[in-house]
């Protein structure tokens, strides 16, 4: 099945009545928009254009489409858990408009043949924008880099192990270098793997309690600490993936007011989840890395308040139920986010912690800037990527409702606010009946 | 003419004087072999003993060629058959030769430094063949004299030194000489590949072929030299030769006279496009290895004079 939904001639819209976030100019405006060839054509406009179509936003929120920076799709490899197709819809339902997809795949995406056949699957697949990040290193072993510049050129976004944490410093550190050169954007997994080896869970009461193989949280800040020592020895344009404890904070801190080329991110779970969620050795809450102490999650959301960390993905990782109906220990990690990253992100809202603005700053406008893409902004002339939402929306979530192929979300049962109504791509609507 | 050193161990120690009688002396031994009888007896009655602690074909066989012609007792011994294979150590394999009068030694080694440490214990005149990624001085003078030939001066020219710098005594060398020598020096690597700290030299560093290229006078191309990598410093050959290997294109940012040139041996595909290589216009490969005896028969020469003075033997006056 192709369904080229972003591309081809689009229809000038109106979108009317609709309240518009601006991450960047940190406002919020009650207004109309116009979308036409692809991009916001106009903010403010009085009336609809001729031979426009109006689409009434009664009052809903609309802002720049979320990028999503660091989703696991299953291709190549693992189609059944998540395929580019079932990614997109996913995508489109959560007001996704551009996946930033790993390359921890089977094989990974380290040469540019396989980078090249992926960038072609995706956009005959999905509905919305699909970017990759290409292995930084062959296979992800950690032993050899991979062919970054013919791998930029084949249109990789970024550099990644994923979590497979680089151990060999003079490997990483040529890899670096060889990166700076060409500019090349790389995303570290920061984490003491000798420390983090076989631990599913975090140093505390809970997992004592639980008996769960725990890793202490310095185990983030000492691979943290490494990678900006390299950092700053190569040079090279750096972004942890995840922060998740209080206690890597002022080493990120230090190294941005340095001036280094540092930026950060923290997945959605962290932010509104702790240890104590794992209950009864739930498995859908065993992530990579593991959930942490309340007061871990509370500084999580101040840093992202303060702009320290920058950028809130759902770091979606389908797993099927065979993987994770096991054992604590011996299940998958990670869960999928794709459709839930909004509702949960507006919990942070509700909560009173984020503005709408500030929260697409980190959902979208921050990501964007920092892979080098025009979206994520509610400008003239930026792309027309837009989620509009009913932020009040109350609803629970039935996991098996998901889009997902894989159904492993933390929030299955769970009380949520905030309704993806439509999300745009392009200036064509690829989700929602508004 | 002006020569003094007892030793050839690098340029380093060489004043542009003396490596101008260097390439003076060369530019005489040229036509020497270009003659059918290629025949002189200044080292008539010396003996030359070529150690090489690595493999050689081209350098081994240049210095053999260089002191037969000049009329020295030549002895090739490789290290596959030596005693350092039995434990001997460096210096006391020195000693048991040096016990044997040779008068001109010639060693390759893979350790930076250790013709300097040979030197030091040793009477006779040593002359580096390469130690380790340190100093090739033969090569960095057969490249100037091939130069000075084809551009008619070894002044005020741009040379872009291109490839695997960190690995390299031949760039090294030549940096050093083309520095003395008051030409403006361009360094073009991948960043893994070039020596930490190397901009301290006085050149100018690129890590992209165009912008390294544009007007230069002199390309010199580098081998990648794999033996010497621990792990990987480049992704594969082949991003490589897209992005460091000398081809026409790249070349067309050069000067539209400017030559190639490569120490090799070539790994074709590799640094350089072959037809590139083989292009008469614009290689000077083969004029390289042709200097390449030249210019080692004059050091050879001019240390033979040395040697003679030092033994307080009236040096003859044998010119060619």
């Amino acid at each position: 099945m192709t369904l080229l939904v972003h591309k081809g001639p689009t229809m000038t819209l109106f979108l009317q009545n609709a309240r518009i976030i601006d991450p960047e100019g940190d406002a919020i405006t009650q207004g109309n928009l116009i979308l036409d060839g692809g991009l916001i054509a106009a903010i403010g406009a009085a009336s609809a254009p001729k031979d426009a179509q109006v689409i009434d936003c009664g009052g809903a929120c609309l802002a720049p489409g979320i990028v999503d920076w660091g989703v696991k799709i299953g291709e190549p490899g693992e189609r059944h858990k998540e395929s580019f197709r079932s990614a997109g819809l996913a995508a489109a339902a959560g007001g996704v408009t551009t996946i930033i997809a790993r390359p921890d795949t089977a094989p990974a995406i380290d040469t540019p043949e396989v980078l090249e056949f992926v960038t072609r699957r995706a956009a005959e697949a999905s509905p919305v924008r699909i970017r990759h990040m290409a292995a930084l290193t062959k296979g992800r072993m950690g032993r050899e880099m991979t062919e970054i510049g013919f791998l930029l050129d084949a249109g990789a976004i970024a550099f990644t192990d994923g979590t497979h944490v680089t151990t060999d410093t003079k490997v990483l550190g040529r890899a670096l270098t060889y990166a700076r050169s060409l500019g090349a954007l790389v995303v570290g997994h920061p984490q003491e793997p000798g420390l983090s080896l076989g631990a599913s869970a975090t140093n505390g009461k809970f997992a004592s309690l639980r008996g769960i193989p725990s890793v202490h949280p310095m185990a983030e800040r000492i691979g943290l600490d490494r990678d900006i020592g390299l950092t700053e020895m190569t040079g090279v344009r750096y972004h942890a993936d995840q922060i998740t404890t209080a206690r890597s904070l002022p080493a990120l801190e230090r190294a941005k007011a340095n001036g280094f080329d540092v930026t950060a991110g923290v997945s959605i779970h962290h932010l509104t989840l702790n240890e104590f969620d794992v209950g009864d050795y739930r498995t859908f809450f065993k992530l990579t890395p593991p959930l942490r102490s309340e007061d871990d999650r509370l500084a999580m959301i101040e840093a992202v308040a303060s702009g320290l960390i920058d950028v809130i993905g759902s770091f979606h990782t389908p797993a099927d139920e065979e993987s994770k109906r096991l054992p604590f220990e011996d299940a998958a990690s990670g869960a999928v986010g794709l459709e839930t990253l909004l509702p949960a992100a507006l919990r942070l809202y509700h909560a009173g912690q984020l503005t709408l603005p500030h929260l697409f700053r980190a959902l979208a406008l921050n990501p964007a800037r920092r892979l080098g893409l025009p979206q994520g902004r509610m400008a003239e002339g930026a792309p027309a990527d837009l989620v509009l939402f009913a932020p009040d929306t109350p609803f629970v979530l039935d996991r098996f409702a998901l889009r997902s192929k894989s159904k492993n979300t933390p929030f299955d049962g769970a009380r949520m606010e905030g309704k993806v109504l439509a999300t745009f791509v392009a200036g064509r609507q690829v989700f929602g009946a508004v | 003419m002006i020569f003094r050193a007892r030793h050839l161990l690098g340029i380093e120690h060489l004043s542009p004087q003396e490596i101008v009688s260097v390439l003076d002396l060369a530019d005489r031994y040229v036509d020497l072999n270009r003659r059918t009888v290629k025949q002189s007896d200044v080292l008539a009655g010396m003996t030359q003993i070529n150690m090489f602690f690595e493999n050689s074909t081209r350098t081994q066989a240049s210095f053999e060629l260089a002191g037969k012609r000049l009329g020295a007792d030549v002895m090739n011994m490789s290290v596959a058959q030596s005693s350092v294979k039995k434990g001997e150590t460096l210096i006391d394999t020195a000693l048991t030769l040096n016990a044997m009068h040779p008068d001109l030694l010639v060693v390759r080694h893979p350790s930076s430094g250790a013709v300097n440490l040979l030197a030091s214990k040793v009477n006779c005149a040593v002359l580096n063949a390469g130690d380790g990624r340190h100093e090739h001085p033969t090569q960095a003078l057969l490249d100037a004299l091939t130069i000075r030939r084809a551009k008619g001066r070894i002044q005020r020219l741009t040379v872009a030194i291109c490839g695997d710098i960190a690995h390299s005594r031949v760039a090294r060398s030549n940096l050093i000489l083309l520095g003395k020598m008051e030409n403006r020096i361009r360094l073009i690597a991948p960043p893994t590949l070039m020596p930490p700290g190397v901009d301290a030299f006085g050149c100018e560093l690129f890590d992209d072929m165009a912008a390294g290229l544009e007007g230069a006078d002199v390309v010199m191309m580098l081998r990648l030299q794999r033996e010497r990598m621990d792990g990987g410093f480049i992704p594969s050959e082949r991003e490589y030769y897209h992005r460091f290997g000398l081809d026409a294109e790249k070349l067309a940012a050069a000067k539209p006279d400017a030559i190639v040139m490569h120490p090799g041996p070539m790994n074709r595909g590799v640094e350089i496009d072959g037809e590139l290589a083989d292009d008469i216009n614009r290689s000077v490969i083969q004029e390289q290895v042709e200097m390449g005896v030249a210019v080692r028969m004059a050091c050879m020469d001019l240390l033979a004079r040395n040697l003679r003075a030092g033994r307080g033997m009236k040096a003859t006056e044998v010119m060619v």
